[in-house]
């Protein structure tokens, strides 16, 4: 059952990423790039994670949605339509899909317990217990019961401090762009007299 | 091969390349930056699936009076180290989409346009003019 659900959402993934492409208005794309992330939050909890899902609903769905929806409204909706050849950027994607498939079969089956994936550190996360001081049983190390939360700020908390300095330096980047932003546009010439300009020299 | 077997993988590979190929031949930069969101997301998706187990359940430890019912041996969890790894790229990518946006609006502010061949006609256009004055 696990499976077909998971088949179901990810050809719908797929047809959703084609819509993506193949859409010229961007409030359209954007909007499509909204369910796509809802689409991928309910793989994510039909594959087990739950955090990784609700990170993506609000982030995925709900942030980059509105950045895009903020962008569009400074830069117009409309994509040109493209008149270069697509055979050249197509080579190189079906060249590049093409070994990856070939590569795919060296990775271990989707979902058996045995992958080696699951056999390195993850299985001493979730083993992490100490005796419980003059009863019987154990409780965790850390206090929690959800793993995911104790790896990211306990045992990885490191990672996490990470990320937030990405995040700030990118929050710094962003105000540092618009800083001065409402200069007029620059001034410059004609086409034709560039042309004229372009024969002189 | 059993039935789902690398299939994942496969869609995975798919979506990856619709995001490649929308980076590469499209030349509106917002449609750049959602192609790699989409590329972004296919990889998310390829770690989260090397993570599941299949009959396994979200790696929330369940309890009772006693503490913690069993580990990993009596309850199968998937496994959670890659869901942690992809908490941050998620959050780290929605930070380079920011920049990225944020880039895309300066351009437009600049030249006027977001499609890169009318960007490169007038960085053309400019560098002759200079080229022109003595």
């Amino acid at each position: 059952m696990e499976s077909v659900v998971d088949l179901a959402l990810l050809g719908l993934l797929a047809v959703t990423a084609f819509g993506v492409l193949r859409l010229r208005n961007l409030v359209a794309v954007v909007m499509l790039m909204g369910i796509y992330s809802f689409l991928s939050a309910a793989l994510f909890v039909v594959l087990d994670a739950v955090d990784v899902a609700f990170t993506e609903v609000a982030v995925g769905a709900g942030v980059s949605t509105i950045l895009a929806l903020g962008t569009l409204a400074l830069v117009g909706t409309r994509q040109k339509r493209h008149t270069k050849s697509p055979t050249i950027p197509l080579l190189i994607v079906l060249v590049t899909g093409g070994m990856l498939v070939y590569g795919t079969y060296d990775l271990p089956r989707w979902g058996q317990p045995d992958n080696p994936v699951h056999g390195h550190v993850a299985p001493e996360y979730l083993e992490m217990h100490v005796p419980l001081a003059g009863e019987e049983g154990e409780v965790l190390e850390v206090h929690i019961p959800n793993i995911v939360t104790t790896v990211l700020a306990s045992y990885r908390g490191y990672d996490t401090l990470g990320e937030t300095t990405v995040v700030f330096a990118a929050m710094v980047g962003v105000l540092t762009l618009f800083v001065g932003s409402r200069r007029p546009r620059r001034t410059r010439g004609s086409p034709a007299d560039d042309d004229g300009e372009d024969g002189a020299s | 091969m059993e039935f789902p077997g690398l299939f994942n993988y496969w869609v995975v590979i798919f979506l990856m390349m619709v995001g490649f190929y929308a980076l590469i031949s499209r030349g509106n930069l917002v449609k750049k930056v959602v192609g790699l969101n989409l590329f972004q997301t296919s990889v998310i998706i390829f770690y989260v699936s090397t993570g599941k187990i299949v009959g396994g359940t979200a790696p929330i430890l369940i309890e009772d009076d006693h503490g913690v019912a069993g580990g990993a041996a009596e309850v199968l969890y998937s496994n959670p180290l890659p869901h942690v790894l992809m908490l941050t790229a998620i959050v780290v990518g929605v930070a380079t989409m920011a920049m990225a946006l944020a880039l895309v609006v300066r351009i437009k502010e600049t030249y006027g346009t977001i499609e890169d061949d009318e960007i490169q006609e007038q960085v053309l256009a400019d560098e002759l003019q200079e080229g022109a004055r003595p």
